[in-house]
């Protein structure tokens, strides 16, 4: 009976507690209430505000994490793996170049099945020089071996924030995960968000137990031996069973955030999807304004719909092939490119997914908002134009069509 | 021996057994293995001390041989052996142990 009112209490006081913050800040409070041992970080543009705001909790004693400020974010990785092998809970954040300059220790951590929580505040990769957001940098660590989720807004970063812990600590899964916003957009822009009570994001994380510790010394343990052609090959089936396991468990641990907050996710999130004509496909911030499209579509009589990702690794493509596959003319809205690829990264996935499953809807693929350009609902409307077109003439798979860029 | 599925390996490649070194020979690749001349040793472990894979077998405080699964025939305890008692000779190993 004290169980039960004291969680009504919680939803209650979880429902209760509006913030107004850009997204950056809300996911170091978030970092402040799941209580890392470790967090070891190299300020970056847009994810500084991360590194900031954490570092003054540390300061000010409302969290007795470990901050490190390392000399690059190679180095920052670098301490996280060693201090999540010694079996800490250990997290990190950062954006774009520094994501790359990460690139070889993403493996290591990985590889060596470590539960490292990133976020990363999706920025275009140099050269041009740019700072601004794009999809680039989440795009180089698809194979990589982490979980990755990405948030539309600044609730859903803190809300994966969270959730994360419990998925890479999952027994089941022991996989880094990467919590992805978006750069500017999500980090800097102040949105009315819900905070949870700090107690409630304790109980829900839990206290990670690792399996094993490299400074305990009573039960020593080699951790990143060699490992050539008679094992690699089997460590590696091991971490892509380990991927299949997170499907579940990134739902499972959904659900229990759902019961708690009254804010449900899932791998995929469909937007009028129910009796949709034609649908795009969107990860990250710009479903919002892929929202009020669709709406102002079907208030001109047009069946419009749209799927948001939020789960891109594991990929979600059972899901993708239920909600697309009866549709006439999918668009995948991708805030990357692959220059000679097959396609840009987020269509070749679904393409293939879609296809692996014998569903295969006529598909365009839309590259929008590079190094940051402004992704406007006129661009949008366009690609829905450009769709209806395709399906009106039965048009075969054409080229990618580039929105917002000056031809 | 057979090595162990995908399914029965401990996870990331952790070893959680010490010293399981001893059960895997991991001298094989070396060119040039070392050979002491006892006849001039005099037992100062400065061998012993800088072997990175401790390959210096002692017993009741003097050298005794060397554990050639091991020794990777890096030379080092050639080079520091204050004696030079110590010689780099490819198939040491076989002309100790015997083929
Ligand atoms: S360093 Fe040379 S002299 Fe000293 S114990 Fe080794 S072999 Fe003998
Ligand atoms: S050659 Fe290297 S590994 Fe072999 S015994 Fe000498 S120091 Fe040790």
């Amino acid at each position: 009976m004290a169980l039960v009112t004291r969680h009504s209490r919680l939803v209650k006081e979880v429902r209760g507690t509006p913030v107004a913050l850009d997204g950056a800040t809300l996911v170091a409070y978030a970092m402040r209430q799941v209580r890392p041992d470790v967090v070891a970080a190299y300020p970056i543009t847009p994810q500084t505000v991360i590194t900031e705001a954490f570092s003054e909790f540390v300061a000010n004693g409302e969290v007795e994490t470990e901050f490190i400020q390392t000399e690059s974010e190679h180095a920052a990785l670098s301490a996280c793996i060693g201090a999540s092998a010694a079996g800490g809970r250990v997290q990190t954040a950062t954006s774009g170049p520094g994501l790359a300059l990460m690139w070889e220790v993403m493996y290591v951590a990985s590889g060596n099945r470590l539960p490292i929580v990133m976020h990363l505040c999706a920025r275009a990769l140099s050269a041009p020089l740019n700072i601004l957001c794009d999809h680039s940098d989440v795009m180089g660590i698809r194979d990589a071996g982490w979980v990755i989720l990405l948030a539309e807004t600044a609730q859903e970063a803190y809300d994966n924030a969270i959730q994360a812990v419990r998925i890479a600590e999952h027994p089941e899964v022991m996989l880094p995960v990467a919590s992805v916003m978006d750069g500017f957009i999500t980090t800097h822009g102040v949105e009315r968000s819900e905070v949870l009570p700090d107690e409630a994001v304790a109980e829900f994380v839990g206290t990670y137990r690792a399996p094993y510790s490299i400074l305990d010394v009573a039960h020593p343990v080699t951790v990143g031996p060699l490992d050539f052609h008679d094992f690699y090959f089997e460590h590696k089936r091991q971490q892509i069973e380990a991927m299949e396991r997170a499907r579940e468990v990134v739902c499972q641990v959904a659900e229990e955030y759902g019961t708690l907050t009254g804010r449900c996710y899932g791998a995929v999130e469909p937007y009028r999807m129910e009796d949709a004509e034609v649908a795009t496909l969107v990860i990250g911030s710009v479903a919002g304004t892929l929202r009020t499209v669709v709406d102002d579509l079907r208030r001109q009589g047009i069946r419009a719909g749209m799927v948001k990702l939020r789960c891109f690794r594991p990929f979600p493509g059972r899901e993708l092939a239920a909600l697309l596959g009866g549709v006439g003319v999918v668009g995948i809205l991708d805030r990357s490119i692959s220059p000679g690829g097959a396609g840009h990264p987020l269509f070749t996935e679904v393409s293939s997914a879609l296809c692996q499953r014998g569903c295969a809807p006529r598909m365009r693929s839309f590259v929008y908002g590079l190094g940051g350009r402004t992704p406007a609902p006129a661009q949008f409307r366009q690609a829905y134009g450009d769709l209806l077109a395709d399906r009106q003439l039965g048009a075969e798979a054409s080229a990618p069509v580039y929105l917002g860029l000056r031809e | 021996m057979t090595l162990k599925n995908w399914r029965e390996l401990r996870p990331g490649g952790v070893i959680a057994e010490p010293g399981n070194s001893t059960a895997v020979e991991t001298g094989s690749w070396g060119v040039t293995q070392p050979l002491v001349d006892f006849g001039v040793c005099v037992h100062c472990m400065i061998c012993w001390i800088y072997c990175p894979d401790s390959c210096f077998l002692v017993r009741e405080g003097r050298l005794v041989g060397v554990d050639y699964d091991h020794c990777k025939g890096c030379g080092i305890c050639a080079v520091e052996c204050p004696k030079k008692c110590i010689v780099m000779r490819e198939g040491a190993r076989d002309l100790v142990l015997g083929s």
